[in-house]
């Protein structure tokens, strides 16, 4: 490794610009010409539009157009898609509803877009937008799922009869139920994943251009995947085809999975700049972003696990439902199937699983992936239970897990996934150590004796991502495949640009990527550019989400410098009249080994462009391309404890330590690698103690602003403990498992299981709040 | 609308805006800062904090026409030119930032933070005094290591001023 290489703590190349102001987000750019986009909005969670009546605003100062729903019908724009198909176990396809970009004869959750009013200033489009009068006839609302299953509920979607959208189902039932009937224990749940709203700092945005003159159209947009964009806006939404649409993802503001999706907004600021005439750029205010970003999770499960004497568990009974929202978004579909369902033998051996979900309507905001996406859902489920086992069976919660790990590998899973790798008993170990574990009895008495409540709490999650094998997903349903493409060119004088689908809004990929380039050749990080976010620019890929640059991405970018070194190789053993197989590449030279013939790196380079002396028949130039499809997910695991104090008086729970214990595989920088787990875990402790999604019964968000949603402050959270024990991954020429999701999907269990240690009780609702935790403590003295 | 003139960054500027106009629009819009971000509507996220005649402000939370007369720093104009200021590369060496969104505010609070606790800072004061700052990337843990690194540079070149 050297000081710019793989697993070098190297400080980020692209810090200078974020901390001089100098970043480039979607709110910043300015095209000549530019006019602003305000939306007209649903107010009401379900309604019937009876008229839109947009001549007083179209009147109003600055307006230069107001747009509706049925103008976008007409010019055939096409409605918003589910990109990955479910069927329900009777064989019939999921049952997606219409979503227009615009609504234009029944809304169907608050905030539904309905109207686009264009106009000079910001300012003027929000008072044009105000002026639009429109005529609703409500309708009985349902923001519950549960509920929304039942013969009272209100019908959302024609389409989807009963608002159920798919009764889905994996593994074995008969094995299943079987293995419940025999077993020597039973613990049973019912396990509630909270709604959560994903809340990137920078909201959504959208730049739309068209381009007369070349009939060309451009669209700058706060997206994970500029490309998929494109590709969706073209063969799906017919808005331009891929030729003629530029799709560009400058610096983006945080994602966390709510911006994979193609929303109505980008849409319509690309189909309303060519109406108007203007590039027309629309930014979310906060509250918009609460109302129409995808949320996650929204889960409601019971579950049985069975145990044998021995206290192994014989089986896995699942039951969820999963509140899809008022529309399927792009990616819905997979994550409470395949995302979630797939890992729910966690890392435990168990013989038999059965889950079945039900994907349900509701008069709420979409709900699609957020961070972890299914696998936060599984594992809490999981660790929740066998929490709860534990307790029941009068056992350590570690041992219990340790019975029960799976300790060979490759592991088949009864729910699909073949584990490759990984080795669970060294990080529950390397966390218990870390967090004194042993100690804790002692200062749970201190902790009495000041008259606090003490708890502590485990979690072993595994999650599968390197998302993913391009058969395998679309075997089950995907749309796309999810292979990464890379090109590598080096230029003249021996600097090199790797343009990549991949796209950072927050990883650091301008500077890992430059690692694994630095580590081939030695060329020094500052030589290298990442070029990415742009489709004018980098070749098709596939964008980032799903812990997938460092898996997929970045595998792609080693097979380009594969083909990289192979030819520069050839072109260095001609120089210097060698056999190419003597070329090793040290210090930003190719040397022939064993003697003191080199020729510098850029030296090499230039030859290859001046084509002027190259092996015979070799083609000028040094630039190479691949598309790696990876041949299997990967399976990053850990074991997070987290330590609570609780005031009884208050219901105040401070966490006292959270301890990470990862197995990442390689890793390329872990400064960054540690910076996801912080975040991640951030966001974990969010789900657990404070972030609450609230709609009333008539379908208003409650929790629509950060006055009213608790979004965690540094005052709410502990400095981490974080560490790495590492198996390689088998599956990818880098041995990189992902870390990116880890940390929101391993610890709201270990919170909850140690708020419930501390008080005695068996759940607690998420968020546990502290008048949640005041209300328990309470309900433990009556 | 309202004649604006005040100082940024060094620089006289002057310009004219609604009376309804946001210093923070100003900035972005009037005058091309676009470092200075806006990441809420109600004066919770902090990404917009800059400093007016020394003070860490919410510029989302202060009228452009209130702002006429002041000195304004905003996060262009933190830097000694090509030296960057001590927060900010503080921020670089202790990964204080991922997305780059609510960075120009922490930082201009944590300088305000630091310029306001000479005698130097703990983990608990850096945390709650952040309390009008929202990072959704970094669970804060590297921004507090962060600021606290750059008060401990602050004050020890403070005192090596003193002393010579």
């Amino acid at each position: 490794m050297g000081i710019e290489g793989v697993g070098a703590r190297v400080a980020r190349k692209e810090d200078r610009r974020f901390i001089t102001g100098a970043g480039r987000y979607v709110d910043d750019m300015v095209v000549p010409g530019m006019k602003h986009a305000a939306f007209v909005r649903s107010p009401h969670a379900h309604a019937q539009i009876k008229k839109i009546d947009v001549k007083k605003a179209k009147g109003m100062p600055g307006v230069i157009g107001v747009l509706t729903g049925k103008e976008l019908k007409a010019d055939g724009i096409g409605n918003l898609i589910c990109g990955w198909m479910i069927h329900s176990k009777d064989g019939s396809p999921m049952k997606m509803g219409a979503w227009s970009p615009l609504a234009f004869d029944r809304v169907r959750y608050v905030g539904d877009a309905v109207v686009v009013v264009v106009a000079e200033t910001k300012g003027q489009a929000r008072d044009a937008a105000e002026a639009v009068d429109i005529t609703y006839k409500e309708l009985k609302a349902v923001v519950d799922a549960p509920k929304a299953l039942e013969r009272s509920a209100p019908q959302i979607h024609p389409e989807a009869d009963g608002n159920l959208i798919f009764d889905w189902e994996l593994g074995d039932s008969t094995a299943t139920n079987a293995a419940i009937k025999a077993a020597a224990h039973v613990t049973r749940m019912k396990i509630v994943n909270n709604r959560l709203v994903p809340n990137a700092m920078e909201p959504r945005a959208a730049l739309g251009y068209y381009n007369k003159a070349e009939d060309h159209y451009t669209c700058w947009t706060t997206s994970q995947n500029p490309h998929l964009a494109r590709l969706v806006m073209s063969a799906f939404y017919n808005v331009a085809p891929e030729n003629k649409l530029r799709v560009i993802a400058p610096d983006v503001g945080g994602g966390f999975g709510s911006k994979i999706y193609i929303y109505p907004e980008e849409i319509i600021c690309l189909w309303a700049s060519k109406k108007t005439g203007v590039p027309v750029k629309w930014v979310a205010d906060r509250t918009e972003s609460f109302l129409t970003d995808a949320h996650g999770r929204d889960h409601v499960s019971t579950v049985e696990m069975a145990f044998d004497k021995d206290n192994k568990i014989t089986g896995l009974k699942v039951d969820t439902i999963a509140n899809l929202g008022a529309y399927m978004s792009l990616f819905s579909s997979c994550v409470p199937t395949y995302l979630y369902a797939t890992l729910l033998s966690g890392q435990y051996d168990i013989p038999t699983i059965h889950a079945n979900v039900r994907a349900v309507y509701t008069n709420t905001a979409p709900v699609d992936a957020y961070r972890g996406a299914g696998r936060p859902e599984a594992t809490y489920l999981l660790e929740r239970t066998m929490e709860t086992a534990a307790r029941e069976l009068g056992v350590s919660p570690a041992e219990l897990r340790r019975k029960n790990f799976i300790t060979s590998f490759p592991h088949q899973t009864p729910v699909i996934m073949n584990y490759d790798a990984g080795d669970y008993a060294a990080s529950l170990d390397a966390a218990m150590a870390a967090a004194d574990y042993a100690g804790f009895a002692k200062r749970k008495t201190a902790a009495a004796n000041r008259g606090k409540l003490r708890g502590i709490g485990l979690s072993n999650y595994i999650e599968a991502c390197g998302l993913a094998p391009s058969a395998a997903v679309g075997s089950l349903g995907a749309g796309v495949g999810l292979w990464e493409s890379a090109e590598v060119r080096v230029n003249a004088a021996g600097t090199i640009e790797v343009l990549t689908g991949s796209h950072s809004h927050g990883q650091g990929h301008e500077t890992t990527f430059a690692q694994l380039v630095n580590q081939r050749f030695g060329v020094p990080i500052d030589s290298v550019s990442i070029v990415h976010g742009d489709t004018d620019k980098v070749q098709m890929g596939m964008g980032t989400y799903g812990s997938r640059s460092g898996a997929v991405g970045m595998s792609a970018v080693a097979k380009a410098l594969d083909k990289v070194e192979a030819k520069a190789k050839k072109i260095a053993a001609h120089l210097l009249e060698a056999d190419e197989g003597d070329i090793v590449i040290e210090n930003g030279a190719l040397k022939v080994t064993g003697t003191d013939k080199s020729v510098p790196w850029f030296q090499m380079a230039l030859a290859a462009y001046t084509a002027h002396n190259l092996p015979g028949g070799m083609e000028p130039g040094l630039k190479e391309t691949s598309f790696y499809d990876p041949s299997n997910f990967t399976f990053p695991a850990g074991c997070y404890v987290c330590e609570v104090e609780i005031d009884p008086e208050t219901g105040v729970t401070e966490i006292v330590q959270f301890v990470a214990a990862d197995d990442f595989g390689n890793i390329i920088n872990p400064m960054i690698v540690e910076g996801q787990v912080h975040g991640g875990v951030a966001q974990g402790i969010g789900q657990a103690l404070l972030e609450g999604t609230r709609y009333d019964a008539s379908g208003q968000l409650l929790t629509a602003s950060y006055m009213d949603y608790a979004m965690p402050r540094a005052d709410d959270l502990p400095s981490f403990k974080v560490s790495t024990s590492n198996t390689p991954c088998p599956g990818n020429p880098l041995g990189i498992k992902g870390c990116g999701e880890a940390g929101a999907i391993g610890s709201p269990p270990a919170v909850i299981n140690a708020i419930t240690d501390a008080i005695g009780i068996t759940d607690i609702a998420m968020p546990a709040s502290p008048s949640t935790v005041w209300a328990a403590i309470r309900a433990t003295k009556h | 609308m309202s004649d604006i003139s005040l100082t940024v960054n060094g620089k006289r500027v002057s310009g004219a805006a609604e009376d309804r106009t946001l210093l923070v629009h100003f900035l972005r819009e009037n005058l091309g800062l676009t470092g200075t971000h806006v990441g809420c509507d109600t004066s919770q996220c902090g990404a917009c904090v800059i400093h007016v005649d020394g003070k860490a402000v919410k510029s989302c939370t202060m009228l452009a026409v209130q702002a006429s007369g002041s000195n304004v720093v905003t996060i262009e104009g933190l830097a000694d030119g090509a030296d960057l200021h001590p927060v900010q590369a503080a921020f670089k060496e202790h990964h204080g930032l991922q997305c780059g969104f609510c960075t120009p505010g922490m930082i201009m609070a944590a300088t305000d933070m630091i310029n306001r606790h000479p005698e130097g800072l703990d983990e608990a004061t850096v945390r709650a005094e952040l309390e009008g700052n929202i990072c959704r990337c970094t669970g804060y843990h590297n921004i507090v290591k962060a600021i606290l690194a750059a008060s401990e540079t602050m004050s020890s070149k403070g005192k090596a001023k003193q002393a010579a």
